[in-house]
Order: C-alpha cells, then sequence, then structure tokens
C-alpha cells in the first residue's frame, strides 16, 4: 500500500501552480494518472522517486515512510528502489545495452536477472549494441528492462509509449502488463492517452491542475460519452467545399482524411484548421476484420 | 647557446595548471550547467572576467594582494613562510584564475546538452553522485573535456602579461617562453627569439589541430 499526500508549488507553462495530490494506491495494481499536459502528472512521479522533493508531504510504502518533512525524513532515491522510465528513455549513450543493463544491476548483483529480463522483453539480439544505433520502440524495451533489472517493487513510468507509433505501442503495452504481472509489480503510468488508459489500468486517477479531480476503476470513470453508443474522433478541418445546397468538409482524423457532409448552419462558425469532434451513432459504422499485411 | 629552461617551465607551469583546472572546473560546470540559484549570473561573470580584462589588471591586484607586505601575502609570509609573488606556485595560482574560463566555459556546455534525466536514471538505479559523475556524465561529455583541457592548455602556454606582472622574470623559476621571447628580442638575439616563438608556434598549433581533428571524430561517430 502506498499513501501519500504532498503538496508542492510548480512553475509550469500557465504560471505558477500548486500540486496538491492525496491518495492511496494498493500493492499489486496497475494504476494511471491521467491529465492534460501540464497538469503535474511527471511532477508527481518525481516526488514518488525521490527526484524533487515537495514543500509540505508524506509518502509512506509498504509500511516504510519515505518522506516526512515534518520530521525531517527525506529517503534518496538510490534507496527507494524504483524503477523508473522516462519520457526521453535516458538511456546511457556511452554504454552499449549490456552495459545499460549492468550499470543497474550494479557489481554484486546476479546476472542470471539481466538474462531474465532479457528474454521477457526480447533484447537479445542487439545486447551488443549501443543505444543510438537502436529505433525508438526497441530503446523503450531497453529502458524498461534497465527499470526492471534491480526488481524494484514500485515501477514508475512517464508517458513512456507517447513517443511510438499505433503498432508498436500496442506491442508495448502488452510487454508493460506481462513485466506487470510477471514481477508482482505495483505500476504507475502516467499517460494521456484514452485507450491505452483504458486498457492498462486497474485503476485512473484523473489529474488536473494539481489536483485529482476524479478516481476510480476505467469502466467506471469512462462511462459518459466516451464509451457509450457513441464514435467521437478528434480531428481539424482541411477544406469546406460547396457542392449544390450541401457542404462537403474535408477532416483529418489521425491520419485518416475523412470527407463529411455539412449544412450551411454547421458552417458558418467553421474555418480549416478548426479543431473538431467528428461523431457517429455505434449502429452507424460498418465493421470487417482486417487481413493481416505480413 | 639557447637557455632550454623556459621550455621546461612554459611546459610544468601549463600541466599544473590545467591539472588543477581541470578538477576545480568540473564540480564548478556541473554546479553552473544544473543550478537555478540566484547567484549563478554573478558567478558566471566572475569566471568570464579573465576573457575580457588586460592581464595587467589581474597581475596588478594579484601584486596587490599577495605581495608580502599587503593583505593575505603578508599573512602567508609571516605565518606559513609562503611567497606567491615571484615564485613559481604564484605563478600556478595567477595562471589557474587567468584561464579559468578556458576550462569551465566547454565543460558547462558539454553538461548543459546532457539530458537532466541521465543523472536521474542513475540516481534511480541506485547510483551515487560519484558513479553518476564518472560513469554516466564525463564519458558522456569527453569532446567537451577535451577542449577545455587543450584551450587551458594553449592557453597557459601563450600566457604573457599576468606571468610578467607576478612572476617577475625570474631565470630558471618564472621565466616562462612567451617572456623569454620578450627578453631575446629586447637584447637583439632574434636568432634565439625566432627558436622560441617558432617552437611556441607550432607546439600551439598542432595541439588545436589535434583537438578540432579529434572532435570532428567524435561527431562523426556520434552520427553513427
Amino acid at each position: 500500500m502506498i499513501r501519500l499526500s504532498v503538496n508542492m508549488s510548480l512553475n509550469g507553462a500557465q504560471g505558477k501552480m500548486a500540486l496538491d495530490v492525496a491518495c492511496q494506491i494498493d500493492e499489486g495494481v496497475l494504476s494511471t494518472f491521467y491529465g492534460a499536459s501540464g497538469a503535474g502528472k511527471t511532477s508527481f512521479l518525481r516526488l514518488l522517486a525521490g527526484l524533487a522533493v515537495p514543500d509540505r508531504g508524506h509518502i509512506e510504502v509498504g509500511g516504510q515512510v519515505w518522506l516526512d518533512t515534518e520530521r525531517k525524513i527525506n529517503v534518496p532515491p538510490q534507496e527507494r528502489n524504483i524503477g523508473f522510465v522516462f519520457q526521453d528513455y535516458a538511456l546511457f549513450p556511452n554504454m552499449t545495452v549490456m552495459g545499460n543493463l549492468e550499470y543497474a544491476l550494479g557489481k554484486k548483483g546476479d546476472k542470471k536477472q539481466i538474462d531474465e529480463i532479457a528474454l521477457i522483453l526480447d533484447l537479445g539480439q542487439f545486447m551488443g549494441q549501443y543505444p543510438a544505433t537502436l529505433s525508438g520502440g526497441q530503446k523503450q524495451r531497453v529502458a524498461l528492462a534497465r527499470a526492471l533489472v534491480r526488481r524494484p517493487k514500485l515501477l514508475l513510468l512517464d508517458e513512456p509509449l507517447s513517443a511510438l507509433d499505433n503498432d508498436m505501442r500496442s506491442r508495448l503495452q502488452d510487454h508493460i502488463l506481462t513485466v506487470h504481472r510477471a514481477f508482482g509489480l505495483t505500476t504507475i503510468l502516467v499517460s494521456h492517452d484514452v485507450s491505452e488508459i483504458y486498457k492498462m489500468s486497474d485503476h485512473i486517477f484523473v489529474l488536473d491542475q494539481g489536483h485529482i479531480t476524479k478516481e476510480g476503476r476505467p469502466q467506471d470513470l469512462f462511462t459518459d460519452s466516451r464509451i457509450s453508443g457513441k464514435f467521437q474522433m478528434p480531428g481539424e478541418i482541411l477544406s469546406i467545399e460547396r457542392e449544390d445546397i450541401i457542404y462537403v468538409i474535408t477532416v483529418l482524423v489521425h491520419n485518416n482524411v475523412v470527407k463529411v457532409v455539412g449544412t450551411k448552419e454547421d458552417i458558418i462558425t467553421m474555418r480549416p484548421g478548426d479543431k473538431v469532434l467528428v461523431s457517429s451513432k455505434a449502429f452507424n459504422p460498418i465493421i470487417s476484420k482486417m487481413e493481416p499485411l505480413l | 647557446m639557447i637557455d632550454l629552461t623556459p621550455f621546461w617551465i612554459t611546459f610544468k607551469l601549463a600541466v599544473v595548471t590545467t591539472a588543477i583546472l581541470f578538477v576545480i572546473s568540473v564540480p564548478l560546470a556541473r554546479w553552473l550547467a544544473g543550478t537555478r540559484n540566484r547567484f549563478k549570473s554573478l558567478v558566471e561573470a566572475a569566471v568570464s572576467m579573465p576573457l575580457v580584462l588586460p592581464p595587467s589588471v589581474l597581475g596588478f591586484y594579484f601584486l596587490m594582494a599577495f605581495g608580502p607586505s599587503h593583505g593575505i601575502g603578508g599573512f602567508l609570509d609571516r605565518y606559513f613562510d609562503v611567497r606567491l609573488v615571484f615564485s613559481f606556485p604564484g605563478l600556478v595560482l595567477a595562471s589557474v584564475i587567468y584561464s579559468l574560463p578556458f576550462m569551465v566555459h566547454p565543460i558547462q556546455s558539454g553538461f548543459a546538452g546532457l539530458s537532466a534525466n541521465l543523472a536521474e536514471a542513475s540516481y534511480s538505479l541506485g547510483r551515487g553522485k560519484w558513479d553518476t559523475l564518472t560513469k554516466v556524465l564525463l564519458p558522456n561529455i569527453k569532446p567537451s573535456l577535451l577542449t577545455g583541457t587543450v584551450l587551458t592548455f594553449a592557453h597557459t602556454i601563450g600566457e604573457f602579461g599576468v606571468v610578467l606582472m607576478i612572476g617577475g622574470n625570474i631565470p630558471g623559476k618564472t621565466n616562462v617562453l612567451s617572456i623569454a621571447i620578450y627578453d631575446e628580442v629586447e637584447a637583439m638575439n632574434y636568432h634565439n627569439a625566432n627558436i622560441y616563438a617558432l617552437t611556441l608556434f607550432a607546439v600551439t598549433f598542432a595541439i588545436l589541430l589535434t583537438v578540432y581533428f579529434i572532435n570532428h571524430r567524435f561527431s562523426i561517430l556520434r552520427r553513427l
């Protein structure tokens, strides 16, 4: 069980903001902190890892006090035994993949731990390569492996998949779930991707402007329009053309260009470049299985 | 017959100065690159002063401070029997101050170019500050370390003003190459002056060439 209450003033992009978070996280659970960028998600992880110190706060993990500003207790990050995966991977460029893992293990560690984690995350073929020669997804796997070599109880993931394409993302989500279960970890994931959160989390905390505004199981939290009988896809208007009495609005949704029909009333307030929401009833779309290309 | 001691003194001064500066500058540069302290600008300005000040200004105040009849110099002379003015240790101290920016600036920009997450990743993996510095940070700023070291070495070799003011041109003790050239010219020994000058010219050019060549290789390697 992690019990935590922290208070810290942050200098964010929108000026000063107070991060004021109190929560409890159960052991063995994969929790997600969801929120827009600048909501304080990364700062929260850094506080938990001991990489930043709050103005006031108390952090207790598994009965052990990591931080108590009143009693002047602050366990340094080195002794918290956490695995931290950074958004930019933070692999050490001067070491090979093996070197990165050995550095994490330390001199006293058991080499078998490296072999085991390398097997699970399928790192075998590039153990001798330097990080600069790896693809984004490979780097991410190495970063995940490095964070797990010391067998931490707590794994912190700071938007680990945000720089990857969808296919790679989905495979790495599976990897994360695998290690989460295999090592009995308590995992805290920071993300702003709804589908990722829905797929992965046992428990969600919604963070807004430094405060937890909602928390709960994903199926309970997303019972509003997001997961109702309606599709909603955010997009951007590319062009609006008139055809007889209707207007054809061309919208970019993810990587697809979609044409949507609109009336004169619809387009009064719309201009190319506007952000729009394209929605459709669930009985409307046609669904068919895709044949794998390879 | 040409006197060879200026070569030796110059070389010794450059090596000692560079070694001391390396040890001082790594922590200083690391602090400057990472700090948000409000005195940062003050320290940066102080470090950069030797770049713009005439060496004679530094030399003058150094003489004032460490002369045996003044403040610190008097104290050192009376209680420790140490005289920094007109001595080799004094020369080293002055050179260290005078060459400080040449070591600090490249290393500072090297540190600043590294992702802050590198050090934090190392801490989160249970490693302390020393391991992080020597195994993660320094190996990743080798070009900056090389540039700093070599520029400092070359700059110390080429020093004139400060050395003249502090060292006082004592043969065999503080008579470095740049001053020896000046002496030989004054004594109309153009042949000797030419040998000293040509050597300095060739050595500094070779040093700088090496640095730029190696850094060029580093940048190619990094792109691979």
